[in-house]
């Protein structure tokens, strides 16, 4: 789960890492409010998006008083970023920058532990200068069952190669990251550009945390809760459980277990290639391991609903879910979805009780189902569909 | 022959008190799984019977492992306890620990998978896996054990359905052992653990290979198959449509910018001699060749 830059912001502050000054709108009025607060000559109106370059997307203005601040909030809300939408602005203290650097630890798949990322060239696109200046990046191992020491910390700065003079500070502050890092739950802590001020002061000037939602529960993560941004399908299927993402095709995809869905909607896709208009997966929907009837009819009711969707590929293998059960759910969903469901659906079981479940669908004989023997027939007669008339 | 679990191997199950634990536990004596006890702490003494079979349930894995010689342990605990029953197995020195449990935090995982690796002793499989099966011997995990029967091909995947439906696929020739790693950001046994067993396992001929979108596990497996593997491999990767960013089900299953997609993986895999098929029964139809090719030389 990503985090908006002012919320981890606020997180840094709570732990005690320098940070400026800055608050919230929604408004370009409540903008003018907030950058009267804050009081100081300059101000940065920011977008709060959770995709990179807002910069060069007009995302992020500098204002000389609340009227400006004002006029900027109102340049960049409403504005599309990479295909997000900006609702909130983050009005902040401007900075008198000396220097920016670059920080981030992370969760490290290759070496199946953690990973600090520290440069004293910041403020740039790090994916670019990994590719170009590899030699520019300090990356240094941190162990998990010890964490980002003060040891670790000194490591990590004398690594990246920063001025002696200002080792000391910049390796408290980024024990003070590691520990929003572990304290969080955070799967990235990222700082960029973390700068030292004409004051000498060094600040974290942009954040970006990622948490593992895995351990949400045992963390008060309700204020993080973030459906305005979502796709209105994906908000409905959350509230049932369901394991949904909207994609932009026209074949519905209902599967039990990732890896199957996953392939699943690859499977569409090759088969649609070759056909008009190229029919592509709707979505990804994975009814999970045990799924029971009841699953199966929620999860058939949200594509149903999909305005997109002109036919659906149920790809079951049962392994512990059985195929009756999966047969009783279409059934019951098509049963109570009545004249709302239009559209041609496409059958493929196999594995636990499959024998029952192709029998009790080719005795409720609905005219919208279809069964098929393979995965490969299935997608092929799903995806024909799609592409007719 | 198989890797890691074979009709010796004496089971524990943790967590085998609770709904998930109780029904599977069901399954894996049904399969012929040597279940010797069930842990939970708390509950030691009480026992449960399976079709009236008793077993024993204790307190701790150590004394379980006292009184019953288990060298293996499946868990079941839920998501907040799966660690300290992790670290418990460690502790107690068991060859392998299968963790099947879903949702476990990832600083968790890398704190009981740097211990594991420390102590140098256990291996670990999972969390958020299907467990293993080595058919006709040994069942340790949720893998329904009626899919295909035994044979001497090897097989290594992130994905649980995806195993089964690869299983289905080949069950008229059969497999040594499959194991599902886990679709988990941070697994204990990677696919080039496990291809490094099944080059050195005489009852396995060959492997299949399955990733999936996230990280960079499948390259590293390519780098390892063009150095060491002498058996053939054939592989196969899931998500070419996932999009960018998006989390696909599995919490390790997400394509970051660029890396971790679907195409980079197939590409290293192919240039690391593996032939790499486009959907699982196209997959399937390049291992017949090869076992073909394998019984025509042999």
């Amino acid at each position: 789960m990503d985090l908006y830059e002012y919320q981890a912001r606020d997180l840094f502050e709570a732990h005690g890492v320098p940070v400026l000054r800055g608050i919230t709108a929604t408004t370009p009025a409540e903008a003018a409010a907030a950058a009267a607060e804050i009081g100081t000559p300059v101000v940065v109106v920011k977008a709060q998006v959770k995709t990179g370059g807002r910069g060069k997307a007009g995302g992020v203005k500098l204002a000389r008083s609340p009227e400006e601040a004002a006029a900027r909030a109102a340049e960049i809300l409403g504005l599309d970023i990479s295909g997000h939408t900006v609702r909130t602005v983050m009005v902040a203290e401007g900075a008198d920058i000396e220097a920016e650097y670059y920080f981030s630890l992370l969760l490290d798949r290759a070496s199946r532990s953690y990973l600090a990322i520290c440069s004293v060239e910041g403020g740039v696109d790090i994916e670019t200068l990994a590719r170009s200046r590899p030699e520019a990046l300090a990356r240094v191992p941190v162990d998990p069952l010890v964490g980002l020491d003060a040891a670790k910390a000194a490591e990590i700065v004398a690594a990246a190669g920063f001025a002696e003079a200002d080792r000391a500070e910049v390796a408290r502050v980024l024990v003070l990251l590691g520990e929003v890092y572990r304290a969080n739950d955070a799967t990235l802590v990222e700082v960029n550009p973390l700068v030292k001020t004409r004051q000498g002061r060094i600040v974290a000037l942009d954040g970006k945390v990622t948490l593992d939602g895995n351990s949400a529960f045992r963390h008060d993560w309700a204020g993080y809760a973030d459906e305005a941004s979502d796709d209105p399908l994906e908000v409905w299927a959350r509230s049932r459980q369901l394991n949904y993402v909207k994609l932009d095709g026209s074949v519905g995809v209902i599967g039990n277990g990732a890896g199957l869905v996953m392939s699943t909607l690859d499977v569409v896709a090759k088969a649609g290639a070759g056909l008009p208009g190229q029919p592509r997966p709707a979505n990804f929907l994975d009814i999970g391991g045990g799924a029971s009837a009841e699953v199966m009819a929620n999860g058939l009711e949200i594509i149903l609903s999909d305005p997109q969707v002109r036919s659906v590929f149920v790809n079951v293998f049962g392994g512990i879910t059985a195929c009756s059960e999966v047969a009783r759910g279409i059934i019951d969903a098509l049963a109570m979805l009545g004249e709302k469901a239009t559209k041609p659906i496409v059958v493929r079981l196999d594995g636990n009780a499959v024998d029952i479940g192709r029998h009790m669908l080719a005795e409720a004989a609905h005219p919208l189902v279809t069964m098929a023997d393979t995965m490969d027939e299935a997608a092929r007669r799903a995806a024909e569909l799609a592409a007719g008339n | 022959m198989s890797i890691w679990l074979d009709a010796t191997s004496r089971v524990l199950v943790q967590g085998m008190t609770g709904s998930e634990g109780r029904k599977h536990t069901a399954r894996m004596i049904a399969s012929g799984t040597r279940i010797v006890g069930g842990v939970t702490p708390g509950k030691g003494g009480q026992g449960v019977t399976f079709e009236e079979r008793p077993v024993p349930v204790f307190d701790s894995v150590g004394e379980a492992k006292a009184a019953t010689g288990a060298n293996v342990s499946v868990v079941f605990v839920p998501p907040a306890h799966t660690r300290a029953a992790v670290l418990e197995a460690i502790d107690a020195d068991l060859d392998l620990v299968v963790v099947i449990t879903e949702g476990v935090p990832v600083a968790d995982t890398a704190e009981f998978v740097t211990n594991s690796l420390r102590r140098g002793h256990t291996r670990l499989i999972g969390p958020n896996c299907p467990g293993l099966i080595s058919p006709g011997k040994s069942n340790v995990g949720i893998i329904p054990a009626t899919i295909s029967g035994p044979g001497r091909i090897g097989l290594v995947s992130k994905s649980g359905t995806l195993t089964y439906q690869m299983m289905y696929e080949l069950r008229d020739i059969g497999f040594s052992t499959a194991v599902g790693i886990g679709g988990d950001p941070i697994t204990g046994t990677t696919h080039i653990d496990a291809l490094a067993a099944f080059e050195a396992d005489p009852g396995t001929d060959c492997v299949v290979l399955i990733g999936e979108i996230g990280g960079d596990a499948e390259e590293r497996a390519a780098d390892y198959i063009a150095a060491n593997m002498t058996k053939p491999v054939v592989g196969y990767v899931a998500g070419f449509t996932a999009p960018v960013g998006r989390t696909m089900g599995h919490a390790g299953a997400i394509v970051t910018g660029s890396s971790g997609t679907a195409l980079a993986k197939k590409v290293a895999l192919e240039a690391a001699g593996v032939r790499v098929g486009r959907t699982p029964s196209e997959t399937a139809a390049l291992m017949r060749e090869i076992v073909a090719s394998l019984a025509q030389a042999g």
